[in-house]
Order: structure tokens, then sequence, then C-alpha cells
């Protein structure tokens, strides 16, 4: 029986701006199991981002609690949580957000560099398909190739959970999937949980289970009995 | 108001303490430049007022008894509008409770009459009745310094007998708008007097009657300085004339000069380069802004606005920042102007000033300043204009690095220090531009500084490596050798060397120049001369050696030979070897063997004065002896001078280190903070998604403020370089024939410029790195540039 990496209960995140209040998320309860690979669908607005930011150390909650392992993340300080985000978190961005002045091989170096037990920047670029791009920056890389460079920069540290913020919102069809096989290995060979925001219907089908958010809740929780392989959808 | 204009309002605001940084640079610019030639104007305007109402002569020459009916012949010179004759002699004071002797220049009042020249400037009281001995008029600072009114009296020792001197007024005069003792680095008031006492007190005192022995000449205009004053020098010759002179070599005269060039340099030196500085500063805040507006300026022109529209709208926003400037600087400028006006009103005696703030100096500083702006931003407002709407509703394109610092030769940097350095080389310009101004801001405070190094080092060299004596006493006439012995006698006097000062005429070729030879015993130990490597010179028995500067003047080196022409005695004519070249700062001055001196004489060994060590636990006795020695004229306290020389300097050193200071720091402010915050604004996601990825704030602030803290470093030793430079060309415009000023910059100068330059940059990086650590790392992961 595997175990949970977080167990959320009752979260709670109100922003304030001026005088309007925002209820982000409106008491969400949820585990997510070791090696998961989850899908978090829902409009824009629903909640699914915010909840994201809070288990990815980004965000505090407002009320309610997460734990990370029998750690309360929701008590961690600012520094326990830029410690936190460095050991065992992962990020994915939907604009990659890789720094332009270096190459897809020094971009991963710049975690491994920070990270307590790396693997080596070429091993995570081949493991995302960019063993022959490794010299290339950014600026020379396309779309597809540059959110590759992304997972494997945030695979390298080998972190215990993997964070996909739209991974392939800014992709075509076909770019995407390969960016989804990609996330699909990474989970199997390395058993890194993986969480992955979408708007996006079909990519559900990949997952081990889909959360479906609306107005700041859980609406429902669904279990693939089968994971379809990532070539196999199309959007 | 458009809704263009309301948007550039709002950009200003938004970007308040960018726009403030460069506008204080731009302020300080203006502020420079309207504080030095409005300083500059009005000194000069005070200095020709007074000038032109007390009558302040053109020509002077001084004679050792020349005959009243020459004043008539000197009249006659054509180009002569007026002619003073007087009595001017110097004389030992002794002032209750004051133990050590203050010298006196003792100036006749005409017997007749008021002053056709140099007129009195009356403060208190009145002019001495001419029928009196016994009443004086003395410089208002003299009296001040003792606290002197009207009705007191001090002691004078006049042509050895010891007078007492009722002060009836006290004045000031165009002759001495800097009045400087004899040996003396500083004005001190309290050891140095001028007094006006009538001609024929004068005459009977010094035993001149029907006689003078100083002549003042007023030219009409046009007229030639130079033919007067060889029609003087002719008429004079037989009556020991020592070489008339026009208002340049007078040293109230020159000393004021040469405090005009330093405002007209300051005019020259600062201000271009802080336009140069808020230029750069401009250039790349308006750069960042069109590139972050570029979708916007797109939408403009998609909306039909004309590329000139928008142009002009970004035009507008650097004008504003120039206009504030203007404003500030402006104000500060008038201000500061204004305040130094009247220091200088204080430290040189002005009856009155004239404060020359005219409107053209404002539009002088507008035209630049605004200029200055919009060539800053002329770059970026055409790329505004010429960008096409639909490109410009498109992301720009990424920006493209280079593979330097990659892998190998530099394998043991980290990737954020891989990420500096290609950032610097991917900017290469802007780098450069931005180590140059904190260069610049380094370079003001060397050039600013060094004076002081300059100074100690003078000081140095003139009282404790050249006149090591303690006091020099001149008499008032040569006296015959055997005065030594006297002098040695007196109490407290460890040991005495004779020196005499003949006035001379020295030729090399076509130049000539009129100068006072020092005889000096073979070996002195107290007064020595020192060649240009500072070695002490032993004098030959034959031979001259004239200082550096006068060496320059005469194109001669050592080896060449020069033509001397004694002024004084019977004259002769005698050519002589230049034996060596002697260094000093201060005057032209030549030296000769004094036994050398006394033979070209042809006369019985004499000597016009004495250099002394003393012994200081008996000074005031050796003073109290000095007081009565009827052939003393004059006592330098060479201590003294320096005590005043320093405490004067003491004065400066905080008003010009603090203002400078603050020139300074607004340049490194302005341009690390303005460097850091584009920087933040072009790299902010880039810093955000590292913190996000598990980066400190530490180490993301590291990235940003790492590069500006390697500019700055590098940007230290440029600025020792640049300020060295102008500290040099600020040397070379200071010289002058009056004093030298030698390039000396000491290690704790350039410490402290770059200490102030790193504080500044590191104030300004503070203030980036608190906005650094409230990156908003939410954002990044939703938004793309």
């Amino acid at each position: 029986m595997p175990q949970p990496v977080f167990i959320v209960e009752a979260l709670t995140k109100v922003y304030r701006t001026g005088d309007v209040e925002v209820h982000a998320l409106r008491g969400v309860d949820l585990e997510i199991d070791a090696g998961e690979f989850l899908v978090l669908l829902g409009p824009s607005g629903s909640g699914k981002s915010t909840l994201l930011n809070i288990l990815g150390g980004l965000d505090h909650a407002t009320a309610g609690r997460v734990l990370f392992r029998d750690a309360e993340l929701t008590a961690f300080s600012e520094r326990q949580l830029t410690l936190y985000r460095r050991e065992h978190v992962g990020f994915v961005f939907q604009f990659y957000n890789l720094v332009p002045s270096l190459t897809a091989r020094e971009n991963v170096s710049l975690v491994t560099e920070i990270a307590t037990d790396p693997m080596r920047p070429e091993e995570a670029l081949e493991r995302v398909g960019l063993g022959a791009r490794l010299d290339h920056f950014p600026a020379q890389l396309s779309g597809g190739e540059q959110q590759r460079v992304a997972i494997a920069r945030a695979i390298a540290k080998r972190p215990k959970v993997l964070f996909c913020d739209e991974p392939t919102g800014a992709l075509d069809s076909k770019t995407g999937v390969r960016v989804l096989e990609a996330l699909v290995k990474v989970n199997q060979d390395l058993g890194t949980t993986t969480a992955v925001i979408t708007h996006n219907v079909a990519i559900g089908q990949i997952a081990d289970r889909v959360v479906y958010f609306a107005d700041g809740q859980v609406a429902r929780v669904e279990e693939n009995a089968t994971r379809q392989v990532a070539a196999a959808i199309s959007w | 108001m458009s809704a263009l204009d309301r948007k550039l309002l709002r950009d200003l605001w938004r970007l308040r303490t960018q726009v403030l940084a460069i506008a204080m640079v731009m302020a300080a610019g203006v502020a420079t430049l309207v504080l030095a030639i409005g300083a500059y104007r009005s000194l000069d305007e005070t200095r020709e007022t007074y000038y032109e109402r007390y009558r302040f002569a053109d020509v002077f020459a001084q004679a050792t008894r020349a005959p009243d009916w020459l004043a008539a012949e000197i009249a006659e010179i054509p180009g002569v509008a007026a002619v003073e004759t007087r009595i001017v002699k110097t004389a030992i004071m002794d002032v209750a409770a004051m133990p050590e002797p203050a010298t006196a220049m003792l100036v006749s009042m005409p017997a007749i009459g008021e002053q056709v020249l140099n007129r009195l400037y009356m403060r208190q009281g009145r002019t001495p009745d001419p029928e009196r001995a016994d009443e004086v008029v003395v410089n208002e600072a003299f009296a001040k310094a003792h606290g002197f009114v009207p009705g007191d009296t001090f002691h004078a020792i006049i042509d050895g007998r010891k007078r007492e001197l009722v002060i009836v007024g006290t004045a000031l005069s165009p002759e001495f708008i800097y009045a400087l003792g004899p040996w003396d680095m500083m004005p001190d008031d309290r050891r140095f007097a001028v007094g006006w006492i009538a001609r024929k007190a004068m005459e009977s005192a010094f035993d001149l009657d029907g006689a003078f022995s100083d002549v003042s000449v007023k030219l009409l205009p046009g007229a030639s300085e130079a033919a007067v004053i060889e029609r003087i020098d002719t008429l004079l010759e037989r009556y020991g004339g020592r070489g008339a002179f026009g208002r340049k070599d007078k040293q109230s005269h020159a000393f004021l000069d040469a405090e005009l060039n330093q405002l007209a340099a300051m005019a020259r030196v600062l201000p271009p380069i802080f336009l140069f500085v808020a230029a750069f500063l401009i250039n790349i805040t308006l750069t960042r802004l069109v590139a972050l507006e570029r979708e916007q300026i797109g939408l403009m022109k998609a909306l039909g606005y004309r590329s000139s529209a928008i142009g002009a709208h970004y035009l507008k926003f650097v004008a504003a920042i120039a206009v504030i400037g203007v404003v500030i600087g402006g104000i500060a400028g008038t201000w500061l102007g204004f305040g130094l006006t009247r220091l200088y009103g204080g430290f040189f005696h002005f009856p009155f000033l004239v404060f020359q703030w005219g409107a053209d100096i404002y539009a002088i500083a507008v035209v630049v300043t605004v200029g200055a702006a919009m060539l800053g931003g002329l770059r970026a407002v055409w790329s505004v204009v010429r960008l096409p709407p639909a490109v410009a509703m498109h992301a720009a394109a990424p920006v493209r690095y280079h593979k330097l610092f990659a892998g190998g030769w530099l394998g043991g940097l980290s990737q954020t220090s891989v990420m500096i350095g290609r950032h610097i080389l991917r900017y290469p310009v802007r780098a450069g531009l931005t180590m140059l101004g904190v260069a610049l801001s380094g370079a003001i405070l060397v050039a600013s500084l060094f004076a002081f190094d300059s100074i100690e080092f003078v000081t140095d060299f003139t009282y404790y490596r050249a006149d090591r004596q303690d006091a020099t006493l001149e008499f008032t006439d040569a006296q015959p050798a055997r005065i030594l012995n006297e002098v040695r006698r007196l109490p407290g006097v460890l040991s005495a060397e004779p020196m005499r000062a003949v006035a001379i005429k020295v030729r090399h070729g076509h130049l000539e120049r009129r100068v006072a030879v020092v005889g000096k015993p073979r070996g002195p130990d107290l007064s020595r001369v020192l060649d240009t490597q500072f070695v002490p010179v032993a004098m030959p028995e034959t031979g001259f050696a004239p200082s550096e500067a006068l060496a320059d003047i005469l194109g001669v080196r050592v080896g060449d030979i020069v033509q001397v022409e004694t002024l004084e005695g019977r004259k002769r004519i005698v050519d002589m070897p230049v034996t060596a070249i002697i260094q000093s700062y201060l005057g032209l001055l030549a030296f000769m063997d004094i036994d050398a001196l006394n033979r070209l004489m042809r006369d019985a060994p004499m000597v016009t004065g004495v250099n002394l060590a003393m012994d200081a636990g008996r000074a005031n006795d050796l003073f109290a002896a000095v007081k009565d020695m009827p052939a003393v004229g004059s006592v330098a306290l060479q201590k003294k001078s320096l005590e005043k020389f320093k405490e004067t300097l003491a004065e400066n050193l905080a008003i010009m280190v603090s203002v400078y200071t603050g020139l300074a720091v607004v340049i490194a402010f302005g341009v690390v903070y303005n460097a850091a915050r584009i920087q933040l604004s072009e790299r902010g996601r880039e810093l955000a998604s590292l913190r996000v990825l598990g980066f400190t704030r530490a180490e993301v602030s590291w990235i940003l403020l790492g590069e500006l803290a390697l500019l700055t470093i590098l940007a230290l030793p440029l600025g020792w370089f640049l300020g060295y430079w102008v500290a040099w060309i600020a040397a070379q415009g200071l010289q002058s024939e009056l004093y030298r000023v030698p390039l000396i910059v000491s290690r704790q100068t350039y410490a402290t410029s770059s200490l102030i330059v790193l504080g500044a940059a590191i104030v300004s990086a503070l203030l980036v790195k608190r906005r650094i650590d409230r990156l908003d790392l939410i954002d990044v992961l939703k938004t793309r540039e």
C-alpha cells in the first residue's frame, strides 16, 4: 500500500485585494500517494493553481493544513519553504522559465549545483530525449524542446514531487504530447510523484487519478482503471 | 489633459525613484554649473567694481630712494593716466598680549589731498591727520583679529625707534584683498598688518624727505603695459628700481586670479561629467521603458496615433526629468553659489559683493541639460518611431547569448557566475558605461581630494626639508655681515645663517625676468636649497641656480649661460653658468653662493636677513629682544605660518570633502541604482523562477547585485586612473608664476574615494535588494515577458 506524500486537510485560501475578498480555496481535503501521477482539471479560478502553489511551498494557506510526509508544510517559515523547494520539489512552468543566458546543460546544472544528490545534467537531458542538444541556448530551441529542458531541470535533483502548471499550455498538440511522454517516463522510471494542472480534459487519460476542481473545492475524483500512453491522446 | 500626458505623469510617478536618481545627477551638473559660473562672475564683477571705484593701479614699482620730481616724468610717459608715489616699508609691531612679533607693511598717505590711486575704503574712523606722526589706519582684518577699535594703540619699531601708534580708523584696500605676510602660505591677520601713516611721518622716520620708495600708475585705456613698464624701469634705474610689474604679478590680484581660474575650471570640468552620466542613465532607462511598453506602442499606432506623437510622448518623459533636474540644480546651485561668494567675500577682503546671477546662466543650464537628456533618449525614441505596429504587438525576439565562459577554461565557475559573466558580455556597452559612470564618481573624489596631498607635500617640503629654520629676520636695508654675530648673541638663538637678497634681471637669449637672487652660505643647514631630486645643493663658488619654474620660463638647463644684471647698487652685467636647478613650489626663486653674490655686488660682505634656529623655551625672550633690534624690518615664524596654514586648511577640508562626497555619491548612487532597477525589470522573471526552484534570496540577489559588485570593483581602479588624469589636468591648469602644484595622490586619497563610492553603491544595492526579496513567485508561473 503506497504511503501518502501529501495529506491536505480543510485547506482554505482567501486573497484580499483592496476591499475584495476572493475565496480561492474553500476547504479542500485530498491525499496524494507516493509515485502517483495526478492530473488536476478545472476552469480558470477554480483553485487548482492555488492548491499547487501551496503544495509547492510558494504560498501560505489561510486555514487548514498540509502534511508533507509527517512534516506540517503549512507551518513552515519562509526559509524552510525555500529549503523544501530546493530539496524536494520540481517545477515545470507553462512558459518554461529557462535562464536565457545559460545553455540547456547549464540550465540543468543551475539546479544540480545546489541539490544534495542530483543526477548528472547530461543524464537528466537524455531522459527527456535532449541528449543531442546539450549546448544550445534556449533561444536556439523550439518551445517543446525548451519545455523538456525545463522538465530535465526539474527532475535532475531527484525531487520527491514534480509540479507542472499547464506544461503544454503554450504548445501545439504534437509537441505537447512529446512533453507529456517525457513526464510519464520520469514518473515511471524515477517514481516521482507528479501533479499536472491543465484545462485540457484529454490529458486526464494518462493519469492515475484525475481531480476535478470547481469553485475552490474538489468537485470529484476519478480513478483511471488503465492509463493511456501519451502518444495515444491528442487535442 | 490628453490621455498620453496622463500616462506620462503616471509613468513619472511610478518610476519616481529612478527618475529622481537621474534628475539628481542632472541637478548636480546644473548646480556646479550655476554655482561656478555665478560665483566666478560675481567675484570677477565685485573685483572689477572695487578696482574701478577705488582706483586700483595697473603698474607698480619699487625703488630704494627716488626723488619726488620723478613722479612728473613718470606722468609724462605715453599711456599713463595717473601716478601716485608713496613710501612703503615693513616694520615690526609689538602688540600687547602677543609675545611673538608681528610684521606691518607701512604705507604712506598723501601729504596733500586724497589718495589718487589704491584708495582706502574706510570702515571705521578717519584717515590720519597729515601733521600727526602717531596716527595710523589699519586694515580691518588685523583690527578684528585683535579686537582693536579706533582709539586703541600698539607699538611699531619704525627705523629703530619704538613708537606708539594710535589707531584712528580701519579700512579695506583694493591692493590688499588678499594680504599675505612674509613667508606665510595663508593670510594670518594676527601677525600681519597693513598700516597707513601720514607721508610726512614716513619721510622723517625712514629718512626719505623729498623722495619715494614706491610708485603706482594707472594706465589710459588701450595703453601698452609693457611699454610703460619699460619706461618706468629706465627712469627708476638710477634710484634702485627693482623692476616695475603689472597687476598679474601683484600678490593680492594674482591670488584672486588663481581662485577665479579654479572656479572657471570647475565650470568646465564638472558639469560635463554629470551631464554625460545623466544622458547614459536616461538612455538605459528609456530603452527599458520602451521595451516594456512595446505592445502599448503597437496598440497606439494601430489605433491611429502618429509615430511622431508617440515619439514626442517619450521625449516629454525625458524632458520632464531634465526639467526636474534643472529646477533642483538651479535652486541648489544658486543657494550654494551665493554662499560660496559670501565665503569668498569674507576670506578675501571686499567692502561689498556684486552678485551676478543673470538669467543667461539658467538659460545655459536649461539648454545643456535638456540637450544632454534628449541626446540620451534619442536612440530609444527613434526605435519607437520606427517600430511597425504589427511587429510591436508581438513579443520581442529572445535575447541571444554567446557561449563565452563555456565549460573548460573556467569550469570551476558556478552557473550563477556564468550568468553574471554572460550578461556583462551580452551588453558590453551598457556594462562599460555603468563602469565608467561609477569610475567618474571615484575620479571626482580623487581629483578633488588630491589637493590635500599636494599641499601636505608642499608644506613638508617647504617647512621640513628646505626651510627648516624656526624664524627668519629680514632687515629694513642690507646690513654689514657682522650683524650676524649680534643675532647669534640674542637669547635663545641656537644657530643663525645669513642670507642676502638682491634684485636682478636675468636673461637667456631674448627671455628675461626680474627676480630676487638669494645668496646663501655654502652648506646651509637651516634654510637649504634642494635640487629637483630633493638633494641638498652645495652652492659652487660661482654660478646661478634658478628654481624649476624660473628655469622653464628662461628655457635654461644646467650648463647654460645666463646673463645677470644687478638692479641695486652699482649696475653690473655678468655672464654666469647655471649650476643647478632648484625645486620650489612658491614663486620664482634664484640662488647663489652668498660670497659670490657679495663679490658680484662689489661691496663688503652684507646680509639682508638671517635664518635662525631657536630654543622654543626661550622664544619669548628672543621675541622681546628682536622687537628692540632697530635693523629688523620683519620677522617670519615658520612654525606659526604652518600652524595657521593647517588650521585654515582643516576648515576648508571639511567643507570641500563634504561637497565633493555629495557630488560623487549622487553619481555612484544614480548609476548603480538605475542599473540595478533596470536589470531587475529585465530579469525579475528569471530571478523569481530561480527562487521557485529553491534558490535563497541571497543567492538570487547575488546574480543581479554580484554583476554590479563586479562592475563597481572593476570601476575603482579605472576611477583612480581617471582621477589621476583629471588631477593632472587640474594641476597643469593651476601652474602659475605664483606657485606650482605637484601632482601627489596618496594611497589614502585613493582609498577614501573608493570607500565613498563603495558606500554609495552598497546603499543603492540594498534598496534594490529589498525589491528582489519581494519578488512575486506566483506571478512568474502564469505570465510571460
